[in-house]
């Protein structure tokens, strides 16, 4: 479901076609529902070994994170800090945990390349980057931490079952079609850094 | 007697280890609110407000800023006098302990082939500690940082030979910035170390990294690369957390050191924006200030 409130977009799930379809790369929403973390060892579980995500993500969103998570004496869970990791790490899994989750929204740090960005256009789904460092202002949009899965992997690498509230912001880097915000803007980068290179080396060469 | 000094400085260090995770040291402070002032693109304004928002709140909640709290390091520089160095690296050790418990701290040391998470932050080798010995001297000065996994990855050390001149610096560094930097949180905080061999100039680029971002070397020539490299990466726009925007870097940090007459050891480092360096001396009798976190009353 999608609503707009003081201006933010934002996303609840189950998260459906029609809520993401519009979306373009670079615009910003946020995210209120169910969401769980999974990094590198998850990916690897779920579509290397084949075993099933631990929780229901279809039509749900998954974090790239590794939060750090404190243990009440009542056994609940309180999340202290939480932010993106690099999404890259997941590129090479990503295609496949998109077709077989059935996930809609894929959130990390950074962007991702191209395999995803065939996942999000084959499958509906969109890639969002999270300001990373900014684990508190994350983890205040956690309402509940309701458990973990897989904690066999260590807090970092577990599943962390969490309820979120306009969890953001989130900035599409990769939309439905496929479009790239960060590819885009690298090839920008990487012709200024080739200006640069010759300016500065042209520089240190007279010395 | 032993036993009370010795808590002094594990309740001390554990004390620094929390509150440097939470709050960013003065100088980096200062540098996000310059660059934030400076920045026009609308995007990058916002990524900045989420920023301040985040330090503002984890100051408020006493919670560390990013999640990633790292893999522990200490750089000491310790007084040939200072009374209690013999103990310094076990008590460094419980230290980390103790803030990762109640701190707290995520779980990070990870040992290698076994692929075990110690879950305390201690294991072989880790808490990591370099020791340099200051002669003449009777403190001890004690450099903590927590390397994040974002801003360690995009680490490169290389061996050139010296015909390739110290040009071949300019594109070793700018590759690494356009080819992992954007994973690495800018505005990034480059270190750069110069030397002999692949060791020297890594642990020279550490030390760059943890001199204050505004800092500038008192070599001449490394002085004027630090500029030419200070403007040419703002140039490329990477923006904070490489949104795009009109800086990309707290600053470039340059250390050097001499080389063989055949080689040429370069080695480029990076800080995120939330570069968590601290520092901290104990005089002979334990009495200890920060030199970088004004905040910090023990
Ligand atoms: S690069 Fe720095 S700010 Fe970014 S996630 Fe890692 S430790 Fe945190």
């Amino acid at each position: 479901m999608t609503e707009i409130k003081n201006g933010k977009t934002v996303i609840t799930t189950p998260v459906m076609d029609e809520d993401i379809k519009n979306l373009h790369a670079g615009d910003t929403i946020y995210l209120s529902g169910d969401l769980f973390t999974g990094r590198d060892a998850v990916h690897e579980r779920v579509t290397r070994e084949g075993r099933d995500f631990p929780g229901s993500i279809k039509n749900g969103a998954v974090f790239h994170a590794g939060p750090i998570v404190r243990q009440l004496d009542d056994g609940s869970y309180e999340m202290v800090s939480i932010g993106p990791t690099t999404s890259m790490r997941m590129e090479r899994f990503e295609y496949d945990f998109i077709r077989e989750t059935g996930v809609k929204i894929v959130i990390g740090k950074g962007g991702m390349k191209d395999d995803t960005a065939r996942g999000c256009r084959e499958f509906c789904a969109i890639h969002c980057a999270a300001p990373a460092g900014c684990a508190v202002v994350n983890a205040v949009c956690v309402e509940e931490t309701s458990g973990v899965e897989w904690s066999d992997l260590g807090m970092p690498e577990a599943v962390w079952v969490m309820k979120v509230k306009e969890f953001g912001p989130l900035i599409v880097t990769i939309d439905t079609e496929g479009n790239n915000y960060f590819e885009n803007k690298k090839k920008e980068y990487n012709a200024r850094k080739d200006e640069q290179a010759e300016r500065i080396t042209e520089e240190i060469a007279r010395w | 007697m032993n036993a009370e000094k010795e808590k002094i400085i594990v309740d001390a260090m554990a004390s620094f280890i929390g509150h440097t995770v939470k709050i960013l040291p003065d100088d980096v402070g200062a540098k996000l609110r310059e660059l934030s002032e400076k920045e026009t693109d609308p995007a990058a304004m916002a990524v900045y407000e989420t920023m301040f928002r985040n330090l503002r709140l984890a100051e408020e909640l006493d919670r560390p800023l990013c999640q990633d709290t790292g893999v522990v390091q200490f750089w000491v520089r310790c007084g040939s006098g200072f009374p209690m160095m013999n103990e310094m690296e076990r008590l460094l050790t419980e230290a980390v302990l103790k803030a990762t418990r109640e701190t707290p701290l995520r779980p990070n040391c990870v040992e290698t082939f076994s692929d075990v998470n110690t879950g305390n932050n201690v294991g072989k080798g880790v808490p990591v500690i370099w020791w340099d010995i200051v002669p003449d001297r009777d403190d001890c000065e004690i450099y903590t940082y927590y390397a994040g996994g974002g801003c360690s990855l995009p680490g490169k050390a290389e061996v050139f030979m010296p015909g390739a001149g110290y040009k071949a610096i300019i594109p070793f560094v700018l590759d690494r910035v356009t080819e992992y930097g954007l994973n690495a949180c800018p505005p990034l905080l480059i270190g750069v170390g110069v030397g002999n061999s692949v060791e020297t100039a890594a642990m020279n680029s550490k030390k760059a990294l943890m001199r204050s971002v505004d800092s500038v070397s008192d070599d001449p020539k490394a002085a004027e690369m630090e500029k030419l490299l200070e403007e040419g990466v703002n140039a490329i726009g990477l923006g904070p957390q490489g949104f795009g925007g009109s800086s990309s870097v707290l600053g470039v940090n340059i250390v050097n050191t001499p080389r063989h007459p055949a080689t040429l050891g370069v080695a480029v480092n990076f800080g995120c924006w939330a570069h968590r360096r601290g520092a901290i001396v104990f005089d002979r009798d334990l009495g200890f200030r920060s030199t970088t976190h004004s905040g910090f009353k023990g």
